[in-house]
């Protein structure tokens, strides 16, 4: 018989609407799991055991006593998922992977959260991070180191690594990110899950820790499309909390994955093919998209001209971004406070918490914010900004989708870019302008490299168009295999 | 751009960051290669590009002018690390500079 951890989430919670198997069940089967792999791989910063079981046993008396529409109206009742410690969490400790905010209970859900909970989630715990979701494999996380579960010597991609180890290596069914520039779709891509970035607007950042509130997105990531689908179901949609949220209408997203892709038009852009790749990786992108092809897609060659300016833009703006949403980081009205007798000596001792790449990203972004260099590199790249907006807008007068590799490598080393910014910052060069333009973007497998490691497919859809992204996704991954295989973790 | 030691600690001055000499010949080295790859940037004639600011096609977001509930001045202040009579205490602001 399947462990009960290997099941995807739908599969699990077709069998809790079954009966056959109860909420308590499963969630003690992921934290048995959680207990028996997390020591290695370090995914979770907090688990909420005591509180998931009460959850789980209260989704199991729902579900016992439940009317005609329970399903309907709580789509993810007694489904254990796991959430990114960036997420506020009324109650719950939430760090963002930070020593700043050590100690810090919401006093408020994130609209997520909230939206989750009213559709029956049992919350597992909170995974580990890069600090305030800066960085490309969770070493910047101030608690822990984590591994990814395909091979422990290497990181799992970031900044969302804890979400994503966990749903590789089963010890959630699901979980959240978030994704500035790519870090919901590289960890996932890592660790040979499935991950999603909606359109910018698509999902309340409400109760999100802000990092780059012009590109910032909350994502779901979980084994398979059709998991990812029924998550984004819940989460998606328009709040008053959050100006930026849109009022687009939500489909339903599951309903949506039906249906060939006979005659979609799959765009290749040429600049995202070039030098860097790794062999094996363009290799598997290619058999990917010769794959769609064979499923009725047609495949058009397609420009996006200002791709090579994705990456200097992004570190203008996200962290111009971040050295303004961080000013509120001061120990006074919550975290820790380091006293020092007079107010600016205690703001500077307390700010001392951050750790290296969050002070280094608040130094570029004040320095590009300052008077005289403004102009030159943040006024600069928001009109580059526009340019790269400009290219998918036309590139999706001509395409559906649009196909390449999530990053050009696979899962690199523990310790091997830690000294060298630049070169880790070169992780993201295939994902940034997807946060930039603010149009969705999705991981799926697509194969492993010599070393066993997994590959991603990413695709790439217009603005609020994640229907059609997500049938893309689900026509390749349900006539593919490489989503069923798991990880045996050397713990 | 070579950024030098003593403009590191201006930045870290005007962001309230107390840098180590270490950290600030460190970020020195570091930001100046960063800033070196910004510069490819000015090969774009951008002077008829309007800029993003946000992709969205939103303006002037509001909602009813109706109260919502506050939250409780013991919620607001459960996170502090110090508080007096219902507010958040904190060091002399004045005096010291």
């Amino acid at each position: 018989m399947t462990s009960l951890t290997d099941l995807t989430l739908s599969e699990a919670l077709a069998q809790l609407r079954a009966r056959q198997i109860s909420s308590v069940e499963l969630t003690r089967a992921y934290l048995a799991r959680i207990e028996q792999t997390d020591r290695t791989l370090g995914a979770f910063l907090s688990v909420t055991a005591e509180r998931a079981l009460a959850d789980a046993a209260a989704a199991d008396a729902a579900r016992a006593t439940g009317g005609d529409n329970l399903e309907r109206e709580r789509p993810l009742l007694g489904v254990p998922l796991a959430l990114k410690d960036v997420l506020s969490t009324k109650g719950i400790e939430t760090t963002c992977g930070s020593k700043i905010l050590k100690g810090y209970q919401p006093v408020f859900n994130a609209t997520v959260v909230q939206r989750l909970e009213a559709a029956g989630m049992v919350l597992l715990g909170k995974t580990n991070m890069d600090e305030f979701a800066m960085g490309s494999s969770t070493e910047n996380s101030a608690y822990s180191l984590a591994r990814n579960p395909w091979d422990v010597t290497r990181v799992p991609g970031g900044s969302s690594g804890g979400s994503a180890a966990a749903v590789a290596a089963g010890m959630c069914a699901g979980a959240l990110g978030s994704d500035t520039g790519g870090s919901v779709r590289l960890p996932a891509s890592y660790c040979g899950i499935t991950g999603l970035k909606p359109s910018y607007g698509r999902v309340s950042r409400y109760g999100l820790i802000a990092f780059g509130s012009s590109l910032d997105q909350i994502g779901p990531m979980a084994r398979t499309v059709e998991d990812v689908a029924r998550i984004l179901n819940v989460i998606a949609g328009h709040d008053p909390l959050d100006a930026t949220s849109m009022p687009t209408p939500v489909p339903d997203y599951v309903a949506g994955l039906q249906g060939n892709i006979q005659g979609m038009r799959i765009g290749i852009p040429r600049e995202y093919f070039g030098a860097g790749l790794q062999p094996e990786v363009e290799t598997a992108v290619r058999a990917a998209i010769r794959h769609l092809e064979a499923l009725g897609a047609q495949v058009v060659e397609i420009s996006l001209p200002h791709t090579e300016y994705g990456l200097p833009v992004y570190y203008i703006i996200a962290p111009a971004e971040a050295s303004a949403n961080l000013a509120r980081f001061d120990g006074i009205r919550y975290g820790p406070r380091i006293e020092k007798g007079a107010m600016w000596p205690t703001y500077k001792a307390t700010r001392g918490l951050f750790g290296p790449e969050v002070k280094r990203r608040i130094i570029i972004g004040t320095y590009t914010l300052s008077a005289g260099y403004y102009d030159a590199y943040y006024g600069k790249a928001q009109a580059v900004r526009t340019l790269i907006k400009q290219d998918f807008e036309k590139a999706f007068e001509q395409v559906d989708v649009i196909a390449a590799a999530v990053a050009p490598t696979t899962a690199f080393k523990i310790g091997q870019n830690v000294n060298d910014p630049l070169q880790m910052y070169l992780s993201d060069v295939l994902t940034i302008s997807l946060n930039l333009a603010g149009v969705p973007g999705i991981s799926v497998p697509c194969g492993f490299d010599n070393h066993g490691l997994p590959i991603g497919l990413q695709l790439i859809g217009a603005a609020f168009k994640e229907d059609v992204l997500l049938r893309a996704a689900q026509a390749y991954q349900t006539t593919t295999e490489w989503h069923h295989k798991r990880p045996e973790v050397k713990i | 751009m070579e950024l030098t030691h003593e403009q590191i600690r201006q930045i870290a001055e005007l962001a309230k960051l107390d840098l180590s000499a270490e950290e600030s010949a460190l970020y020195a080295g570091q930001l100046t290669n960063i800033l070196r790859y910004f510069e490819r940037l000015q090969e774009l004639d951008t002077s008829h590009i309007p800029p993003t600011a946000s992709v969205l096609p939103l303006k002037n977001v509001l909602r009813p002018d109706v109260a919502q509930p506050p939250l409780p001045p013991a919620v607001a202040l459960a996170n502090a690390a110090d508080t007096d009579a219902g507010q958040f205490r904190v060091s002399a602001v004045l005096g010291d500079e």
